[in-house]
């Protein structure tokens, strides 16, 4: 059986595409990640990163958002082809 | 519904989704609007009349959701769960409706009283995009208006919508969500026991969501609302 790769979506490189695995959030944070649409099976796409490396945008079913580091590092995405 | 006389509308949606300019369009006032979210940072409030009836009209910040809690979506979650419009208008962005249906499944949690304007209806048909809005209202059980608002379509059909539903003569049934066996279990459990304290004050299904989800600013939110006289039944009550 091949391994599965789980990664943080904050280490999905930049034009490439993941799909959602789970979240390790608590609380408010897992809260606004799911309102955020970032449900398991959601497929994301890492669109670019600002100057200074933080926060990231992400296309996230239809809408550009910003994610922080901190809260990237909290949702485990599988990397997939598109 | 009773005929209100001076009904009370909300405008609630998701960031840029065109709230601001149906505000705008509706009031003649000049809500800032343009092409960044979070622009409305506190509800602006305007009135306008029609048919008679002189309508207040509030503009909420836009927000993913009504359950987390930075300060946006606090101010909305308050104005829509203890404020009580008299009707609350959802903006969706027909372009991506999707991720807009989760906000609009959570203030149908709350209230029946909503009506869904799916905004930027010219964008989605320039994406080639298409929306069925007959068959999505009679999904949410509740009316559904395609507006394309920078450019005033839509508008007329909203506000005779809006008109209808504050006279009765519209009355939405927002379908709610039915959660797993366990989760309902609890519901009915909690749900009696809510509605001999609330009298009728919040929706007791949406309270007893909450108790459940213990978010503890929420709760505090809602025990703030009702008074300390009252005391919300906790989960602990209702383990048998
Ligand atoms: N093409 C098109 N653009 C629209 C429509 N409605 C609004 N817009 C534009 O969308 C942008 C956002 O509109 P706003 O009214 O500021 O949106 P909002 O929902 O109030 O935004 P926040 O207050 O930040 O949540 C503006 O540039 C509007 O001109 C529409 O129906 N079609
Ligand atoms: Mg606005």
């Amino acid at each position: 059986m091949s391994e599965v790769k789980i990664i943080p979506l904050a280490q999905l490189p930049i034009r490439s595409w993941g799909k959602v695995h789970s979240l390790l959030a608590k609380d408010d944070s897992r809260r606004r990640l799911m309102d955020l649409g970032l449900v398991p099976g959601t497929r994301v796409e890492a669109i670019r990163r600002s100057p200074l490396g933080d926060p990231t945008a992400y296309s996230i079913r239809g809408a550009t958002i910003a994610l922080r580091k901190e809260e990237a590092q909290k949702v485990l995405v599988i990397p997939t082809e598109r | 519904m009773i005929l209100v006389k001076n009904p009370v509308i909300a405008l609630a949606g998701n960031p840029n989704t065109g709230k601001s300019t149906i505000f705008n369009a509706l009031t003649g006032l000049k809500q800032h609007t343009g092409n960044w979210p979070g622009k409305t940072v506190l509800k602006a409030e305007g009135k306008f009349n029609y048919k008679g009836t002189t309508y207040t009209l509030i503009d909420l910040p836009g927000t993913y959701s009504l359950l987390a809690n930075s300060l946006d979506e606090q101010i909305a979650r308050d104005f829509i769960c203890f404020e009580s419009p008299d009707v609350t208008i959802i903006v969706a962005d027909a372009t991506c409706l999707e991720r807009n249906l989760n906000l609009v499944l959570q203030v149908m949690e709350i209230t029946s009283n909503a009506i869904v304007c799916l905004n930027l209806i010219d964008e989605a048909k320039r994406k080639r995009l298409e929306v069925n809005v007959e068959g999505l209202s009679q999904e949410l059980g509740i009316p559904v208006i395609a507006t394309s608002a920078r450019n005033g379509e839509g508008i007329p059909e909203l506000l005779e919508i809006l008109h209808d539903v504050v006279n009765g003569k519209i009355v939405p049934q927002p379908r709610q969500v039915v959660y797993s066996k366990y989760i309902e279990d609890y519901i009915s459990k909690l749900q009696p026991q809510l509605d001999k304290r609330l009298y009728g004050r919040l929706n007791s299904r949406w309270v007893a969501l909450r108790i459940m989800e213990g978010n503890p600013k929420i709760i505090e939110a809602i025990q703030q609302y009702l008074g300390h006289s009252i005391q919300l039944p906790t989960l602990k009550e209702v383990i048998i």
